[in-house]
Order: C-alpha cells, then structure tokens, then sequence
C-alpha cells in the first residue's frame, strides 16, 4: 500500500488522501445504497410473507439499478409556487454531508479517509446539517403537508441528538479520546471485550436515537405516508426524491458505522481483524434497522418526544454520570 | 400559504367557506379526497394550529353513484346487484337487508336450509370486512406487515365464497325466497379447514399486534365516545358496543336464525379506540363460533322456495323497514312498493354515515395524528356514506 505520509508530486499527503478517500466512498455509498435497497424490500416481503423483488435480474437483484435509471431519467418538476433555490438546495444539502461524516471512520487499521483525534466531534458536528436539509424542503415545497412534515423532523431530530451525544460522550469518557482509531483499537476482538458489554445502556440509548435520527420506523412521523402523504419529501419526485431516499439509507449506513467502532469494536474480530468484520458488524444493525420497520406502528408525535425528553434523556444523564464518576475513581 | 381570505382562485367552496373567521397562525388542510388513510373517497376539511385539529368538516358527495335513485328506476330483482356495491365489504349484510324488506312486503317464506346458508355467508363476510378493517387500521398506524398477513386470511375466504356465490367481493347471493346456489361439499371442508387455521392466527395477531405497547399507545384513550354522544348521533355497531351498550341487531330485532346459535356480543366500556378494536376482534372469534355452530346444524333442504318469485315480480302495495346487523352497524333498508315493477323509493341506513358524524365532534383538540387513528377505528367505508 502506498505510503500517503509522503508528498506526492507537491500536493499535500493528507489532501491526496482525502481525495481517494472521497472517491472511494462515493463507491461505497452508492453501491451500498442500492444493495441498501435490495436488501430492504427482500426483508420487507419476506417478514411481510411475500417474495419482494424477484422478476428484474435474478432474485431481483437488479431492480435497485433499474429504480435508480428510473428515478434519474425522470422529469425535474418544480411545484408551482416554490421557492426554486431551496427546493432544488435540500435534497443536495441532505445528500453531499454523508461525505463527511464517513470521513472519519475507520474501515480498518489504515483505511480511514482522515486520521484525526476529533473523528467523534466532526460526526456530531456534521449531522446536524441534516436538520436543514429537511426544513428546506419542507418550506421550499409549497405544500402544507410538507411543512407539516418538516416541522415534526426538526424537532424530533433535535430532540434526539441530546441522548445521542451524551451516549457517545459516556464511550468516550471510558476511552479518554473523541478518536475513533483509538476507540476501536482499546478494544479487543472477541465480543466479551467489545464496549457494549461495559456500556450496554449506552448501546441501547445510541440505537433508539439512531433510529430517531435517520427518520426510520417506528419513528418516521416526517414522512409518515399514510398521515402526511409523504410528508417533507411530498413534491420531490425523480432524482429529488431519489437524493433523500439515497441520503435516508447513507445516513443509516453512518449511524451503523459509528455503532460498530463505538460499542462493537470496529474492525477487531477473532481470527483475522480486518475491513470484513467492520462491514458483517454494520449489515447486523442495518438489518435490525430494517427489521424494526416492517415490524412496529409508528409512535405518535407527541408520544415520541415524550419519550425522548422523559426517558431518554435522563436515562443517558445517569449513564454519562455513572461513567464519569466510575472513569475517576478506577482510572 | 397566507391565511386571508381565499380568492376565487384558491381552493372551491367549501374551503372558502370554511375559511371565514379563522384565527390568525392556523393552516386549513384538506385531507382527501385522495388521502392514504381516508378509506375512500373522503375529504376533512382540517384547521390546524400546528399540530392540533381546531376544527374539522367531512366533506361528502365523492363517491355519490345515486344508488337510491337506481332503486326507483330498476326492478326489484334488477336492483339485487346494487347491493352488493353499496358497502363492499359486506355485501353479504346488505343483500340481506334489502332481500328481507321485500321478502316482509311480498310475504315470501325462506326455506331453512337458506336461512342457514345466510348466516353462514354473512358471517363469512364479516369476519372479512374485519380483516380488511384490522390491516388498513395497523397500515394507517404505520404498521406495514399486519394487512399483509390479514389479507392472506382473507384470500382463504375469498376463494370460499367464489365457490359459493361466483364473486369475490361484491356479492349478489341472495334470492327472494333463498340463496343463489347451494354449498359444495368442497366448501364445506374448505371452511372448516379455514375456521381451524384461523383460530390458530388469531393468538398471533394478539401477541404481536394487539399487545405491542406502541399500538396501545395510539388507541387508548383515543377517541372517547360516551354512551350519550353515541347515541345523540345514532352511531352503531362496535362504536356503540365499544362505549359500553350492548345493542346488536341480531339480538335487538332478529332475523333469520340467529336465536338458534350460543354467541355473544363483545362489549367494553372504555369507549375509546382500544375498546372498538377490541369490539371487532372478539367480534371475528364470535363469528367464527357461529359458523361452526351453523355447520354443525345445517339442515337438509332446498336453498331457494319452490315457490320463489320470478324476476319480473311485484310484491304487493306497501312499505317494509328490515334491519340487519352489518361489520359497521345497523344497516337498514326501507322498500316501498306502489305496485308497479320498479320500487317507488329504496332508502338505504348506511352505519358509517353516522359513524362519521362523530369524527367532527370527536377531532376537536386532538392531535392530527390521533385524528387518523380515530377515523380508522371507526371503520368508514366511504361509498356506503355516499351510496
């Protein structure tokens, strides 16, 4: 593997670095959004006792490229009425951050796009871009349902960012470092040394709010389809649409990562550590995700910032004391 | 999105009407009449202060195809078809309901056996509708598995009735005087192979559904009907038996052979939308006992009188009212025949006109979300509204 601490023909090493970093995980995110597709409507028909896709391609294989073809070659129609510079902003906004957030991550010892001991703040800090996203479409839409559909995503998105910081602030409490290389590397292969065996109510708290944050079931109140018809993404269709579907499944993809290196401990597994434990950890939650959706009725907006601020919340302050008090007296 | 007064060129008149005096930070939203979670063709004319319903009007008229209007320009046995359209969810009910009018006016005898295949179909299809109701109520709720697997029992009873009858939703089985056709013996063990199966279902729909704390969540206290609203808009069915009263018409004013069979008729008290879901489940079990009980007594016998009436029949000069009980509630239909071929006027009671006029009532202060949990367990079918 090339040696990326050295300059390469004057441009800087870090540059050059993040650069194929950037390249490479549009790879991965594309790729994974259309195996993301294929994999949920396979789980969907199955829990739903049906085939799901199977007559495009051999068991359906190739009905997320011809979805995709489809949603591209679609008529860019803009809604009589809306404010054209923030329709068209929004589903951009909601799409182009996941590159950022994948930055930090590490897929392995050396495959990260950025080594920097601020990986855990940079996510934190770049999640929140998601928030705007979703209230420029609601506004920019023109459509009462898709104001309807916002508002409820910028509250619920910023009611459950609180316990999912303080969740991921109590691991990084224990380990001493917002770096996620060290996160991952303090713990072992086996799982009995993974962080969610010492942080099992912080894995727990991170989960619900994960599923919060990305706006999945049983928490998809801003596009709930049979309240608000499709809430904030109402009159996005063609690639509109396409660029929130895709930003939908990158942001869970994200969520998962971030849970594989916090409490799941990253690339480390028995045998052979290496970028393949990282991704078995990631498809686990991304199926339990998935799962979760075709399972459970959607919570009632009020009923789920109830929980958020009533049980979440103070529940992720004990955690974060109880770390920090235990953190000071052992350490 | 401004709140002032509607142009001509904005909205039609019922949304400019509705707009006069609002406060000044409310949206008015229309839901419907194409709306995922309105059953139909239904349109709510909602005003919304951020989330919450102040005021909301059902629109009506969508779905209008002027069925009693075809009553007065059809024959008797012509208008037999209508029937099946009208609510066609149960169709069986309404069939019913218009067979025993003119039946009552024309003094026609029903031989038992047909009395018995009544029942049978009937009841078939009311567990059925229920089906249709539980999977669209949980899809509404945001749950998208349940209806699925609602639909996959229901499939068995569709194939049932088609053996039967020849159709599978919109049902013309009844006859002056009987049934259409007899039951085959593979109908017989068919069904019996379905009620076995579906008994076997039903704890698993308790457990996962009926239990899961997220759907309590959404029903209980939700909706709360007390005997005195129910009865002040006449609402029937599992929304009266869900407040408390235990009216039935099978037991109120029966029909047909219904006092031959042991069941019981599931009431709670709560009022509220957790009751009427539960109404409807213990509903289908009842329903399932009933069937078994007519298969056990089915008599020997003919399905349609000897003597039944040929189709261009009249019955004699008069007026008859019959009452069945419907999925929904009390339907009624009321003949009046002046002695020519065709009926002087048909009036169809539908249950779920007055089961909506609740829902404006009831939306008042609640949560938009609620409001579509509310209009799910009331269980409208829109075209038997509109008729």
């Amino acid at each position: 593997m090339p040696d990326f601490n050295v300059l390469l023909a004057g441009i800087p090493a870090e540059l050059t670095r993040l650069v194929l970093a950037l390249i490479g995980l549009m790879a991965f995110i594309g790729l994974n959004g259309l195996a993301l597709v294929w994999v949920e409507r396979k789980v969907a028909g199955h829990v739903q006792r049906r085939p799901g896709p199977f007559e495009v391609g051999p068991f359906g294989l190739i009905q997320p490229i011809v979805d995709a073809v489809k949603l591209v070659g679609k008529q860019l129609a803009t809604p009589a009425g809306a404010d054209k510079f923030l329709f068209w902003l929004a589903p951009l906004l909601a799409f182009l951050p996941i590159f950022l957030l994948f930055i930090p991550i590490p897929f392995s010892e050396n495959l990260v796009g950025l080594n920097t001991n601020l990986g855990l703040l940079l996510i934190l800090a770049f999640a929140g871009l998601n928030v705007l996203a979703l209230c420029l479409a609601g506004w920019g839409q023109n459509n009462k349902w898709g104001l309807l559909g916002a508002g409820r995503a910028v509250a619920q998105s910023v009611a459950y960012e609180i316990p999912l910081l303080l969740a991921v602030l109590a691991v990084s409490f224990q380990t001493g470092s917002l770096d996620l290389a060290a996160i991952t590397a303090k713990q072992g292969p086996w799982p009995w040394q993974w962080n969610i065996l010492v942080q099992p109510l912080a894995f727990f708290l991170y989960f619900i709010c994960a599923v919060a944050e990305t706006n999945r079931a049983p928490f998809d109140l801003p596009e709930a389809e049979s309240e608000l018809t499709a809430g904030f993404h109402t009159e996005y269709s063609g690639m509109g649409f396409g660029l929130f579907f895709l930003a939908e499944y990158a942001n869970m993809i994200v969520v998962c990562s971030v849970a594989t290196v916090l409490f799941l401990g990253g690339w480390q597994g028995p045998i052979e550590p290496g970028w393949w434990w990282f991704l078995i950890k990631m498809y686990a939650l991304l199926l339990v995700i998935i799962w979760f959706r075709w399972t459970y009725p959607r919570v009632r907006f009020d009923q789920l910032l109830n929980l958020n601020w009533k049980w979440l919340l103070p529940l992720s302050m004990v955690n974060l004391l109880a770390t920090a008090f235990v953190v000071k007296l052992f350490a | 999105m401004s709140n002032c007064a509607a142009t001509e060129l904005t909205g039609d008149t019922y949304t400019r009407r509705f707009e006069q005096g609002p406060n000044q930070d409310t949206l008015i939203v229309n839901m419907g009449p194409q709306h995922p979670s309105t059953h139909g063709v239904l349109r709510v004319i909602v005003e919304l202060d951020g989330e919450y319903i102040l005021r909301a009007e059902p629109v009506l008229g969508y779905v209008h195809r002027m069925h009693e209007k075809m009553g007065e320009v059809k024959s008797f046995t012509q208008y037999l078809p209508n029937m099946g359209r009208v609510d066609y969810l149960h169709a069986m009910a309404w069939n019913w309901a218009y067979v025993g009018a003119v039946e009552k006016l024309g003094g026609v005898e029903v031989p038992e056996r047909a009395e018995y295949l009544r029942v049978i179909a009937t009841e078939l299809n009311r567990i059925s509708s229920h089906l249709v109701w539980w999977g669209a109520y949980l899809l509404d709720l945001g749950a998208f598995t349940p209806i699925m697997y609602a639909f996959d029992d229901r499939e068995i009873i569709l194939d049932l009735l088609q053996i039967v009858t020849g159709s599978r939703l919109t049902y013309c089985y009844f006859r002056f005087g009987g049934v259409t056709a007899d039951v085959t013996p593979a109908f017989v063990s068919g069904l019996k192979e379905f009620l076995q199966r579906f008994k076997s279902r039903l704890p698993m729909y308790k457990d996962l559904v009926t239990d899961n704390i997220i759907l309590r969540k959404r029903c209980e206290e939700i909706g709360v009907i007390d005997v005195d609203m129910a009865r002040r808009y006449g609402a029937t069915g599992p929304v009266l038996r869900g407040s408390g009263v235990a009216y039935d018409t099978r037991r109120a004013e029966p029909y047909g052979v219904y006092d031959r069979f042991d069941y019981q008729i599931p009431t709670f008290t709560e009022g509220d939308a957790m009751a009427r879901y539960l109404v409807r489940i213990r509903e289908m079990e009842e329903s399932v006992k009933i069937i078994e009980q007519a298969l056990e007594q089915l008599p020997e016998g003919e399905h349609l009188n000897a003597k039944a009436p040929k189709p261009a029949w009249k019955p004699g000069v008069g007026e008859a009212y019959f009452a069945v009980e419907g999925a929904r509630g009390k339907i009624g239909v009321y003949v009046v025949c002046d002695g020519t071929k065709n009926p002087y006027r048909v009036k169809l009671r539908s249950p779920s006109y007055c089961n909506l006029s609740l829902f404006a009532e009831l939306a008042q202060g609640v949560i938009l979300a609620d409001a579509v949990s509310i209009m799910g367990s009331l269980d409208l079918v829109i075209p038997e509204i509109d008729r």
